[in-house]
């Protein structure tokens, strides 16, 4: 049976095995119609010119995982930044792992979706928040027709989370072959301050995709700092639907490292509904073999005096390819919008290649806006430089590649994620050598 | 220390030098004059292993091993350095860093454990302080935005650090006023020992004042086409480089 029909056939099942609570079941039924209609996208639609879903939808999925699952904590803490005290909400093959996470409701809530989506203390937030800003197309519909779990957080008006959040999905690789569907929510109060690290994990090279949705509600003044670690086995695929809703005066950064799996696909979305505010997108990606990572963002400038800034930086090897596609569209009323962009790449083999394009959609007249997007490779003079000083090849390449990278590093606010970072892009380099002293 | 014998390269098919014939025994320094184009800085660059250059025959050997065929960081590894004339900006990879790798990665090539970082430490406070160099300096993106007189010591920072055997320092006087030029000078005479060599290439007679050759070899249209003491530099200095060029075509 092809993938869709699964889906589809396994829509009644999965409702009647959730609480079946009537508002979201409007919200999944309808949900499931859109996908109905829409199906998977392909080549045909612009927005998947350059990244084609037709083989990984080949695999025969499990959408649900059969059986609970356990790990070790210490086979399994190396994909998390253990060494700095945070809050942890953790999945194996989608379901939550109470013994390996650390939740909260003291001051606010760091817990499940399954809950949120159920208990009637979170009716209203469910009500004032959950899909209102995912969009209407076919695979964030899909996520919300089987939207079921996932991280909540909830945090109250003046507040600074004391500590980062990860939230990790593990596959254990027990199903021959999983899909999984993770809905997080995340509504930050008026003042209030996050951290957040995100990594989705396969631990055997049984086939996984994950289509995962985000929808981040920052009000006025909020400061929410988001970081996707992607560094995946081969046989995994992620495509991650990030919205992000911004209020006046708060900041949201996201930061995407991207050095592994299949397939990624990154559809990052930004709303700016009010004054002074500002938005980071920043992103390393680092891929070889055949893997293929998509960066899709949007940045919707919609009202006055707001900035965004877009940093990403691209290095592909062997027939690794890469897309970048930053729309930006600034309204007739968003005037005073500073606005940029910046996409550099770096191809280290003749056969990697990487489609980049900026879209800028501007009805204002009084705007800031710059774009620009190289690809190049490594300058030969830096190389002798780097050599004639003792340092061979591979490893002057990787240092070379670390500089190109290193201004996105550099907002990294986390210094263990930072250097979690360093380590990751070094393994991912093939060299021994610290880049940070 | 450094036997050259009948050196020819190319670049990109265009033969630059002619047979180069020198010289250079442990604890001398040679210093190599001529006009432009004659060759200097694709000798340097040809001794020191930059992959573009051809050695289209003859020998290079570094205490009677041949490093002809030797990668630029193996040559390295065996005490070649060269002090570039034009130093490489590489932002985001800090003067500290790069030198934390070059040693270690130089240590590796020895069999040599990773120097303790304490150690490194130590290492690079005394010989920023030998070339005067500040220590915020040392935490800035390589060569970035120095100005010529920084970026030239610390390039000879690199040589303290790495002690090699054998240092060609590519017109380093180029761009440095009269302080950075004593300062380098002096640096450079301080690492000077019975055991190492430095072939210093110039144009001017200017910074041979502070670095005193033993040897001075005039290189024209790829050839070394005179050789003599310190004294042939000065009498360059007096009457410019015609006077070679008549003798050479008479």
């Amino acid at each position: 049976m092809e993938l869709k029909e699964k889906l589809l056939s396994s829509f009644l099942a999965f409702e009647n095995q959730v609480d079946v609570d009537t508002y979201v079941h409007d919200i999944r039924s309808k949900a499931i119609k859109t996908f109905e209609n829409k199906g998977f996208p392909n080549k045909k639609d612009e927005a998947w010119k350059y990244t084609s879903l037709n083989k990984i939808l080949k695999e025969d999925y499990s959408v649900f995982s059969k059986e609970e699952n356990n790990l070790d904590y210490n086979d399994v803490k190396k994909y998390l930044i253990h060494d700095i005290d945070s809050y942890k909400i953790i999945f194996i093959d989608g379901k939550y792992s109470s013994h390996l996470s650390e939740t909260t409701h003291d001051g606010m809530d760091v817990c499940l979706m399954s809950a949120a989506l159920t208990k009637p203390k979170y009716r209203l937030v469910i009500e004032n928040y959950f899909n209102k800003i995912a969009k209407d197309d076919s695979l964030a519909a899909l996520n919300t027709a089987f939207s079921q779990e996932g991280a909540f957080i909830n945090i109250p008006k003046n507040k600074l989370a004391e500590k980062p959040i990860q939230v990790i999905h593990f596959s254990t690789g027990k199903e021959s072959s999983l899909m999984l569907q993770p809905r997080n929510l995340i509504v930050v109060g008026e003042n209030s301050h996050v951290q957040i690290i995100e990594r989705h994990q396969s631990l055997t090279s049984n086939p996984v995709l994950t289509n995962s949705v985000t929808e981040i509600f920052a009000s006025k003044r909020a400061i929410v700092d988001y970081y996707k670690v992607q560094n995946d086995k081969q046989n995994a695929s992620l495509i991650d639907n990030t919205y992000i809703n911004q209020k006046q005066q708060s900041h949201v950064s996201v930061h995407t490292f991207s050095f592994g799996g299949k397939l990624t696909r990154n559809n990052l979305n930004f709303y700016q509904n009010g004054e002074r505010i500002d938005s980071t997108l920043k992103g390393v990606t680092i891929i070889g073999d055949k893997q293929h990572v998509d960066h899709n963002t949007l940045v919707h400038h919609i009202e006055p005096n707001c900035e965004s800034h877009q940093d990403y930086k691209g290095i592909f090897g062997d027939s690794a390819t890469g897309v970048f596609n930053g729309k930006v569209v600034v309204e007739k009323e968003a005037q005073k919008t500073n606005a940029f962009q910046a996409n550099n790449n770096i191809l280290v083999s003749d056969k990697a290649s990487i489609n980049t394009k900026p879209q800028l959609e501007i009805f204002a007249d009084d705007v800031k806006c710059s774009h620009g997007c190289t690809i190049g490779q490594l300058d030969e003079s830096a190389m002798f430089y780097l050599r004639s000083r003792g340092i061979p090849e591979k490893e002057a390449k990787a240092l070379l590649m670390y500089a190109f990278a290193n201004n996105v590093l550099e907002s990294v606010k986390i210094p263990e994620l930072k250097k979690r970072i360093n380590k990751l892009i070094a393994n991912k380099l093939g060299v021994n050598i610290g880049f940070d002293l | 220390m450094l036997k050259i014998e009948n050196l020819h390269a190319s670049v990109e098919d265009k033969t630059i030098l002619r047979g180069i014939n020198l010289e250079v025994k442990a604890g001398e320094v040679h210093a190599i004059m001529g006009p432009n184009g004659s060759g200097k800085s694709t000798l340097a660059s040809v001794i020191a292993g930059k992959e573009e250059y051809e050695v289209d025959n003859g020998s290079i050997v570094l205490e009677g091993e041949d490093i002809g065929e030797l990668e630029a960081d193996e040559r390295a590894h065996k005490g070649v350095f060269l002090s570039f004339q034009y130093p490489v900006e590489i932002p985001g990879v800090t003067v500290t860093n790069f030198m934390k790798t070059a040693i270690n990665e130089t240590r590796k090539a020895k069999g040599l454990p990773e120097m303790p970082a304490n150690e490194m430490l130590k290492l690079i406070r005394e010989k920023s302080e030998l070339l005067e160099i500040d220590r915020k300096f040392l935490s800035r993106s390589l060569n970035e935005g120095f100005s010529g007189g920084e970026k030239k010591r610390n390039e000879i920072f690199q040589m303290a650090m790495l002690e090699p055997k054998l240092a060609i320092l590519d017109e380093t006087d180029s761009g440095l006023d009269i302080d950075a030029l004593r300062i380098v000078a002096n640096g450079v005479n301080k690492l000077r020992s019975k055991d190492n060599a430095t072939i210093v290439i110039t144009h001017y007679q200017r910074l041979l004042d502070y670095i005193v050759p033993d040897y001075v070899h005039v290189l024209y249209n790829g050839r070394i086409v005179k050789s003599g003491g310190k004294e042939l530099a000065h009498e360059l200095e007096e009457k410019g480089y015609d006077w070679i060029k008549e003798e050479v075509s008479a």
